[in-house]
């Protein structure tokens, strides 16, 4: 079984967060792989580990500038057998269409190599936080999309998932291949061991560009992008803020606090 | 104005219009004009009423039974129903922003999920959405000629229209697509009464500092008319149902009040509330970083401050 997953280079969440020129600023410094997608990684590694020695393959993929590439590499830590990361100037500015666009060529492009069974994604870039790439990964792949995975079981070229919706727990299966988004419940990421992190360091990073893929550059990138940001600023902080400390009349002044704002 | 159609997916729960789909109603009117897409059974004439009420001109049903479940499907189906319109409204939900994705794959269209509001500038869609943990506001355009965009429950407040419209009811026949998912088994989450999580104009979460009981926290949700919710450390103990997780990956909220008690306020947890109108936290530790965002803290024990809040508010009341 050879499964993909894609990890995306996101600010470290306790990193101060901005925008340049519309588009998050990511920088080496405070960059990280996407949080989320250690749950993706996790799974992936899990179902190789379920089955008999050189049946299972994994390949980590990210796309973006020069230093997305520490999303991989942390990915090679954790235990994958590859690492795929994708990067040209003309992907500056993609939408998530454009992004899926790539990250498909991506799979087709390792599908020289044999096929592809499953496709394993975070269930959100803790970025932007818009849970969008999935779904527009699998419909640009046509393949069967399960998404927000809970639980995954693969067995007898079928996937199964259980899945938490606000009003229903479902399980769904599909057919190989399969794009799964995996949640934070999915499983318990590992630690990068010292052996591991060891071996990373020999492990090689395969850069592809645009053309290497097949991807014509006028379909992806801010021109082909259906949406532009045209404005980021910081939120002012919170004015008037109040502490108190409970010396007896905590509570009361706690409800005193929302009579005055109307809110009890 | 009117020229543009805007197409709004109602939620509902049952024959039950969920509040938010008013919400984006009354955003749609903004932009042009409102028609209701109901997926499901025909809508009884008083859902359709109320539809009107918020300005729909037209509900388009489309019944796609069980498929809805099933992004592709309800892509396609909401497709059907809103090939002539230029802007796609829907509640932001995980579901919606599947949906939303296939529908813009397919159409061509702009997308943008989360909003908080949207304005038509020179003919296009412009959004505005808050992101990173509500520490910045975006600004969004979209560029091709049609847009879909999901609204966060809060953001837009629900007024009927000047004028109530009389909504025509078309049935629409969807073209559905082949589907390669199918679903095993689907467990209906068992309900409290009130309102979901993330439709509350108020919500009590209860944290790890709780130690496991919601009483309190449910009180005072009571009182305050109120949706109860869970840090994920509370729900990864079983103490509390892990739909009550608010959070980055759990339920983003953005009601008039939000109460922490006993929540520490990691990035996670804030990254699903932070955008709450007021902020109120109940801790016995000074430095927990709940405080840092919080218009009210109190520094003490929920044990000791919830009741005494409650019945402070109680004896207000029968002031
Ligand atoms: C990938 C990922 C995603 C995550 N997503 C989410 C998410 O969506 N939502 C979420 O909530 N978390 C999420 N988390 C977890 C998050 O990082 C925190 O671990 C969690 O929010 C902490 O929960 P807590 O505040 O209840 O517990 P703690 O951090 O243990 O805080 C408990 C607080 O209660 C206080 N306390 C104790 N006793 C009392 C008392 N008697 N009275 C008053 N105060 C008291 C303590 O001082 C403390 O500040 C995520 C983590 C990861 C790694
Ligand atoms: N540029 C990218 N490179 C690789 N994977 C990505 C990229 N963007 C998004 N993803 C994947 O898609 C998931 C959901 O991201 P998003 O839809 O952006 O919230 C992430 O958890 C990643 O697994």
């Amino acid at each position: 079984m050879r499964i993909v997953v894609t990890v995306k280079f996101v600010p470290d969440l306790q990193s101060q967060r901005s925008f340049t020129d519309g588009t998050v600023t990511r920088t080496a410094e405070d960059g990280t792989m996407n949080e989320l997608d250690e749950n993706a990684v996790e799974a992936a590694l899990q179902l190789r580990e379920s089955l008999p020695e050189g049946e299972g393959e994994v390949y980590a993929v990210t796309v973006g500038g020069a230093d997305a590439v520490a999303a991989v590499r942390k990915a090679l830590q954790l235990g994958v057998d590859h690492a795929v990361h994708v990067s040209d100037e003309s992907i500056a500015g993609s939408d998530v269409f454009g992004t899926a666009r790539v990250l498909a060529a991506a799979v087709h492009q390792i599908e020289k190599d044999g096929p592809v069974d499953l496709v394993i994604t975070g269930m959100a870039a803790l970025d932007g936080l818009t849970s969008m790439l999935p779904t527009a990964l699998a419909a640009e792949l046509d393949i069967a999309q399960l998404t927000l995975a809970s639980s995954l079981t693969v067995a007898d070229g079928t996937a199964t998932i259980e899945r938490h919706m606000a009003d229903a727990h479902e399980t769904v299966t599909a057919p190989l291949p399969a794009l799964v988004s995996v949640t934070d419940e999915a499983n318990k990421p590992r630690y990068p061991n010292f052996k591991l992190i060891m071996a990373a360091r020999s492990k090689p990073v395969t850069t592809w560009s645009l053309s290497d893929i097949g991807v014509d550059p006028v379909q992806v990138g801010a021109m082909a992008s259906r949406t532009t940001v045209i404005d980021a600023s910081p939120r002012p902080p919170r004015q008037n803020r109040v502490t108190v400390t409970d010396k007896g009349d905590g509570g009361t002044q706690l409800a005193a606090f929302l009579v005055e704002r109307g809110l009890a | 104005m009117t020229d543009v159609m805007v197409a709004v997916l109602v939620e509902h729960r049952g024959n039950e219009i969920a509040q938010p789909t008013l919400e984006t109603l009354t955003l749609a009117r903004s932009l042009g004009a409102p028609v209701a897409v109901w997926m499901g059974d025909q809508p009884p004439a008083d859902q359709i009423e109320r539809l009107g009420a918020y300005g729909a001109a037209e509900v388009r049903v489309v019944e796609v039974g069980d498929g809805a479940r099933h992004a592709v499907t309800a892509a396609a189906a909401v497709g059907s129903a809103t090939a002539d319109a230029s802007v796609v409204l829907m509640v932001s939900t995980f579901a919606n922003k599947e949906i939303a994705t296939r529908l813009a794959l397919a159409t061509g269209a702009g997308v943008v999920v989360d909003a908080a509001g949207a304005q038509m500038v020179n003919g296009r869609v412009e959004t505005t959405q808050t992101v990173f943990a509500a520490t910045w506001d975006v600004r969004t355009r979209v560029n091709a000629d049609k847009a879909v965009v999901t609204l966060r429950p809060n953001t837009t407040q629900a007024l009927p229209a000047e004028t109530p419209a009389a909504p025509e009811v078309v049935s629409v026949i969807p073209l559905l697509p082949e589907v390669r998912e199918s679903m095993v088994s689907v467990t209906p989450v068992e309900r409290e009464d009130g309102v979901p999580l993330s439709e509350a104009p108020v919500v009590v979460s209860g944290g790890r500092g709780t130690g496991g009981d919601y009483t309190l926290v449910r009180e005072l949700a009571d009182v305050l008319g109120g949706a109860v919710g869970a840090s994920r450390d509370a729900t990864d103990e079983g103490w509390i149902s892990h739909e009550h997780m608010v959070g980055q990956t759990g339920v983003t909220v953005t009601p008039a009040l939000y109460v922490a008690c006993g929540i520490s306020g990691a990035v996670h947890h804030r990254g699903g509330m932070q955008a709450s109108g007021t902020i109120v936290a109940v801790n016995i530790d000074p430095d927990a970083p709940i405080f840092e965002i919080a218009d009210f803290g109190v520094v003490g024990d929920l044990n000791d401050v919830i009741p005494q809040a409650i019945a402070a508010i109680k004896a207000h009341r029968q002031g």
